[in-house]
């Protein structure tokens, strides 16, 4: 059995399976309820085994036609930044208010994707934040929340 | 029926619901066009903005971008060579080819009217299959549905990722197993949530579509490297030529569409088939059916090449919405995506539909042939114009699929918990896609958890725990039948064929 990405993400979904099954067996569930047909544990456990069935059949059988990525032709430095970008603009967005969170999010993005004229970064940031939240908070009244703009007394 | 249609037609045709289907046709070319990204990741980033609305109005919305989105990937799969979509794949071996004769306006005229055409069929097939069958559904039990389930599953399975059965019942449990976490809904136990009140109402739908469509799309375009946009340099996107028609191309289509649209329409009925399919086997079909000296052009601009799959796929796609609508069981992710919608409205599709809701039932019939008259005449005189967003570079365009996302889920919960959860579950899904993993079985499973569980909850309570349910109805019993011999093929086409 040859060893590949494949196998080893088959391996990792069976592990994953092994533990939701056995989560699935410490959910608990009424006493009257144990013994019925069917509780609240029931379809988990299920799938918990067809989890690791599928999987280990993955991993014993042949592959057909095996998949191998070469790493150096990905772009792991500008996901990564990207991603990172995301969880900074996941944790801000509330308590920074979306408005600026969101075009620093942008520029940010922008830039970290090899974007470099500012002129067009500034235009599709910023006042296309504020167009968006004009028609999303002002014309559609869904709301946004930004204590900063409500702090400076633009929203209300 | 006919007071059906008419409250279909008043419904659609309210100038709400008109505008909506515009800018749902308009927004899903848009977004349909640019390489990688189709229909599911086009109604993803729409289903927040439905939820502002009226359940028949965000459905119209729906169907106007999936429409919009097939539309658009016919566009990019004849001006650049780069299906958005799998199912328009057949389109650019004909379509392309055209293209590159200078005859791109042609070749998007003939598409459309294909389109048009096969979707009027498929949408007058719809009228008159869907309300018949949700009359015979109506006498569907709990353990056929179960059933049917379990054969949706297996058949996405099987027929979505080719010689990837064991990776896509992989992403099918997955889908289940994420459809499980929080309180169990007939006793309110709380499974899979680690104590932490964010799990407790489960994972919202809308977050697993963004991460695993649009979120990890977008991501996979960066890591590999892709640029959508670099073959849309190559041409001009103002310059398409006409987009006239010859009397002799007319004659050539109308032998193409009736059976095209026939055999569309079927395919997209079976669960997991899809346009997809539909457009490879109408392309081989119409290969058989012309004559010599015409197989010949197959490949290098044929007008009969580029029609069949085009009529087949709109097909197709309206067939997709016969299992949706009658069974309340959608038979591929797009029509997956559209249920977790409906179930997001409140609204439990299946044979009760009919007459519970007509009005949606109606309206979204009528919507989809509203929506392929607006393709017809407000898009596709704009192509050179909408064709322009091909070349946005890449640079502005992940971020901003990125920001649709993340603003969607902000929207919907104004929670940071679920902004990290579907960061970690889109990064999880870009690696997964890397090694094609396919993704539209997983949304399937999501979709389809509750429904499944529910349905095999009450035929086990039924049968006292026993399986003989699954075997006690004939209609059970023959779906299982279909379930093992797709099962079969797939372990024979995966095992004995390799060692022939």
């Amino acid at each position: 059995m040859k060893i590949n990405s494949v196998k080893i993400i088959s391996l990792l979904f069976f592990v994953l399976s092994a533990f939701y099954l056995y989560t699935a067996y410490q959910i608990q569930v009424f006493s009257f309820d144990e013994d019925s047909p069917f509780n609240a544990k029931t379809f988990p456990i299920y799938l918990g085994y067809a989890g690791m069935f599928f999987a280990g059949l993955k991993i014993v059988l042949p592959d057909r036609k095996p998949i191998e990525v070469d790493p150096t032709h990905l772009e792991f430095k500008k996901t990564i930044l990207l991603v990172i970008t995301m969880i900074i603009y996941g944790a801000t967005i509330l308590k920074v208010g979306f408005f600026l969170s969101t075009s620093l999010f942008l520029v940010f993005s922008y830039y970290f994707l090899g974007e470099r004229r500012w002129k067009y970064i500034i235009i599709f940031s910023f006042p296309f934040v504020a167009i968006f939240m004009y028609l999303l908070h002002g014309l559609l009244a869904v709301y946004l929340r930004d204590p900063l703009l409500k702090y400076i007394g633009i929203m209300g | 029926m006919i007071e059906g249609i008419l409250i279909g037609i008043k419904t659609a045709l309210s100038f709400q619901n008109l505008l909506m289907v515009m800018v749902g046709c308009f927004a899903g070319t848009i977004i349909g066009m640019l390489p990688g990204l189709g229909p599911m990741t086009a109604i993803a980033l729409m289903i927040p903005i439905t939820y502002g609305f009226d359940p028949a109005t965000g459905l119209i919305l729906m169907a106007g971008v999936y429409y919009g989105a097939v539309f658009g990937g016919s566009t990019s799969s004849i001006l650049i060579n780069a299906p958005g979509v799998p199912g328009t794949v057949a389109t650019s071996f004909d379509g392309y080819p055209m293209a590159q004769q200078g005859k791109a306006g042609k070749a998007l005229a003939i598409a459309a009217y294909s389109s048009f055409a096969g979707g009027t069929i498929a949408a007058i097939f719809l009228l008159i299959a869907a309300p018949s069958l949700s009359k015979v559904s109506l006498s569907f039990r709990s353990p056929d549905y179960f059933g049917l389930m379990i054969l949706g599953l297996t058949a996405v399975a099987a027929f979505s990722s080719k010689g990837n059965f064991l990776k896509a019942m992989m992403m099918c449990v997955l889908g289940l197993m994420l459809a499980s976490v929080g309180q169990d809904t007939l006793s309110d136990i709380p499974r899979f949530t680690f104590n932490t009140m964010n799990l407790s109402d489960g994972i919202s739908f809308v977050l697993v579509v963004m991460a695993t469509f649009a979120m990890s799309e977008a991501l996979t375009i960066i890591i590999k490297g892709n640029d959508p946009t670099k073959a849309a340099k190559q041409i001009s996107l103002t310059d398409l030529g006409s987009i006239k028609v010859s009397k002799e191309e007319t004659k050539q289509m109308a032998k193409t569409i009736p059976r095209s649209s026939i055999l569309g329409f079927i395919i997209g009925v079976l669960p997991g088939a899809g346009a997809t399919i539909a457009s490879f086997l109408a392309y081989g079909m119409e290969r058989n059916f012309v004559s010599s000296e015409e197989k010949e052009k197959f490949g290098k601009g044929s007008v009969q090449g580029l029609s069949a799959p085009e009529t087949a796929n709109n097909a197709a796609c309206s067939g997709a919405f016969v299992p949706l609508l009658t069974l309340g069981i959608p038979g591929s992710g797009t029509t997956a995506v559209m249920l977790g919608a409906l179930l997001g409205f409140g609204i439990q599709p299946g044979p009760r539909l009919y007459e519970t809701n007509p009005e949606i039932f109606w309206s979204v019939i009528m919507s989809m042939y509203i929506g392929m008259v607006v393709l017809l005449i407000l898009n596709l005189p704009l192509i050179p114009y909408i064709a322009r967003i091909l070349a946005v570079p890449r640079t502005f365009l992940i971020p901003m699929i990125l920001f649709f996302s993340v603003t969607g889920i902000y929207l919907m919960s104004f929670n940071n918990f679920d902004i990290f959860l579907m960061i970690g579950i889109a990064v999880v899904a870009t690696i997964l896609r890397l090694y094609d993993f396919p993704m539209p079985p997983l949304i399937l499973a999501f979709v389809l958890g509750g429904l499944m569980e529910e349905n095999l909850r009450r035929s086990l309570l039924i049968s006292d725990g026993s399986w003989s349910f699954l075997w006690d109805r004939p209609l059970t019993f023959c779906i299982m039948i279909v379930i093992i011999l797709l099962v079969g093929w797939q372990i024979y086409n995966s095992l004995v064929k390799k060692k022939l």
